[in-house]
């Protein structure tokens, strides 16, 4: 997994998942912040027809901090919403995982990845139950 | 010259606090939560962020709660959170040939690939109030195996395209600044990428005028639904200090491609021409009204002649934010006293001179 693989699954953890993990990672990390947590919007942009030129579409809320570790290492994040508690923490998983990727992996992405596929999997399946197939019927009128 | 009004400072706070009560309601039914509001309110909230033009569920929810309903205060208030954000920058443009699809539906092809799929729809229920919902069990949403049948999920626009009967998205431009109607006032003529914003965030009951209007015949297109799709992208970044893109999250987004009527000059051959929708969230209503007026607001591009309302982008692009429309007309109960005074007087004097003119005349004719 690449260091931008991690952070799309950091950007997708609750808040929940990322404390749970920093609780049971054994040694506390010493982090101080470089920039945020703060919070803001981008702009996003789709494609007029759909794979035209770019258009401003509206914009979203979003949270970003960057951290670093004593050890050295700069953690980014960059999330949807508003959560700066989510961002800080994502933000210093992303710096742990530079030093210890098995690590996080195993202890924080591994379980976030697993309950995205599972409602993945739902809304998926749910979907697929409404699969229609229309037909058409000629009617004897023009014989 | 403007006048202010002073006074009613108590009165006012009154009526506020009057509102805060109506609000809450009965004390002995349940506050509703905004929970609640985001889940069992879903399209509702949905409209507020579409058409407030900011992608963020809870605030949409608080949005309808602070205005009890109305949805046009609601979106009100969340254009001023907006105008108060910072903004960090811009996500790469949405790639929804990558949506994971909750629904997809084509009126021009039966069998296409991926198949249709209708998702959570109002279309084919009767329409009739059921009184048993109220505190109704619902079964659980029925299942199916996900086959190869599902994907891949083309777009419908993509299978004539290999034999041109129908026009391409057209080249993205490089280097090319794109329209933004938050920075810069609208001016005339915009171009289709200030268009598309316009519309994306216009007032849906606006939208679904105009384009009802084209169906009936102001700037008739003949439109055909291609696809509409509803479901979840993935909204990138780009991180400059680390030379990557981020997926930093996903959003639900409507989209609509309609195909309208055939078109050829001398010089191009007959092919159908498009027009496009793209809202946030479950909005197919405004996403298909959007893609009609989109076609219809092409007529200089496609050297059509300018015959209806949906063809004038400066009376649709001027008239499509509600924020806009209703600021200007609410104003009008707010105090005018002396504006109205002074007209006042106007009609007076000229009331005067018209009776003196009048009984002048009648002392000559008698004469």
């Amino acid at each position: 997994m690449t260091r931008q693989e991690a952070m799309g699954v950091l950007a997708r953890a609750n808040r929940e998942e990322l404390h749970d993990a920093l609780d049971a990672w054994p040694e506390p990390p010493q982090s101080e912040a470089l920039r945020g947590p703060e919070a803001g919007m981008i702009m996003l942009r789709g494609r007029a027809g759909g794979g035209g030129a770019s258009f401003n579409l509206g914009e979203v809320t979003m949270a970003r901090a960057t951290v670093r570790l004593s050890t050295g290492e700069v953690g980014f994040s960059c999330v949807l919403g508003r959560d700066l508690e989510k961002a800080w923490l994502a933000a210093l998983f992303d710096a742990l995982w530079q030093s210890e990727a098995e690590a996080v992996d195993t202890r924080l992405l591994a379980g976030i990845r697993n309950r995205l596929d599972v409602e993945g999997r739902q809304t998926a399946v749910e979907t697929a139950a409404t699969r229609v197939n229309f037909f058409t019927m000629t009617r004897g009128e023009d014989e | 010259m403007y006048v202010a009004v002073k006074g009613g400072e108590r009165a006012i706070r009154n009526a506020h606090r009057l509102l805060a009560d109506k609000r809450r309601g009965p004390r002995n039914l349940p506050d509703i939560t905004l929970e609640q509001i985001a889940t069992q309110l879903a399209l509702s909230v949905d409209r507020i962020m579409s058409e407030g033009s900011l992608y963020d569920r809870d605030l949409a929810a608080l949005a309808m709660k602070q205005a009890r309903g109305d949805l046009i205060d609601a979106i009100f208030l969340v254009h001023a959170y907006r105008t108060i954000t910072p903004r960090f920058g811009f996500s790469e443009p949405l790639d929804t040939s990558k949506m994971r699809v909750e629904r997809r539906v084509s009126a021009t092809f039966k069998d296409l690939p991926g198949g249709q799929l209708l998702g959570p729809t109002f279309d084919y229920t009767h329409r009739l109030l059921d009184p048993t919902l109220e505190g109704a069990e619902i079964d659980e949403a029925a299942r199916a195996e996900v086959t190869d049948e599902d994907r891949p999920m083309p777009r419908v626009t993509d299978l004539l395209g290999h034999e041109e009967l129908i026009e391409d998205d057209g080249e993205a431009q490089e280097g090319v600044e794109i329209g933004d109607l938050t920075r810069e006032p609208l001016s005339f003529p915009a171009d289709r990428d200030l268009r598309l914003q316009a519309l994306a965030r216009g007032d849906e009951g606006f939208l679904l005028g105009l384009g009802y209007s084209t169906q009936r015949g102001y700037s008739r297109t003949h439109p055909f639904v291609g696809e509409i799709r509803i479901g979840t992208v993935d909204v990138e970044v780009e991180i400059p200090e680390l030379g990557f893109t981020v997926s930093i999250g996903e959003i639900q987004v409507t989209e609509c491609r309609m195909v309208t009527q055939f078109k050829g000059s001398a010089k191009a051959p007959p092919q159908f021409t498009r027009g496009y929708g793209l809202v946030f969230d479950q909005s197919e209503r405004k996403a298909m009204a959007m893609s009609l007026v989109d076609r219809a607001l092409r007529a200089r591009e496609f050297g059509e002649d300018v015959v209806a309302p949906a063809q004038d982008e400066e009376f649709v692009l001027s008239h499509s934010d509600n924020v806009q429309s209703t600021g200007f007309l609410e104003h009008l109960k707010l105090p005018h006293y002396v504006d109205f005074q002074a007209e006042l007087d106007f009609v007076r004097r000229m009331r005067h001179e018209y009776e003196d003119r009048a009984a002048q005349e009648n002392k000559e004719a008698a004469e």
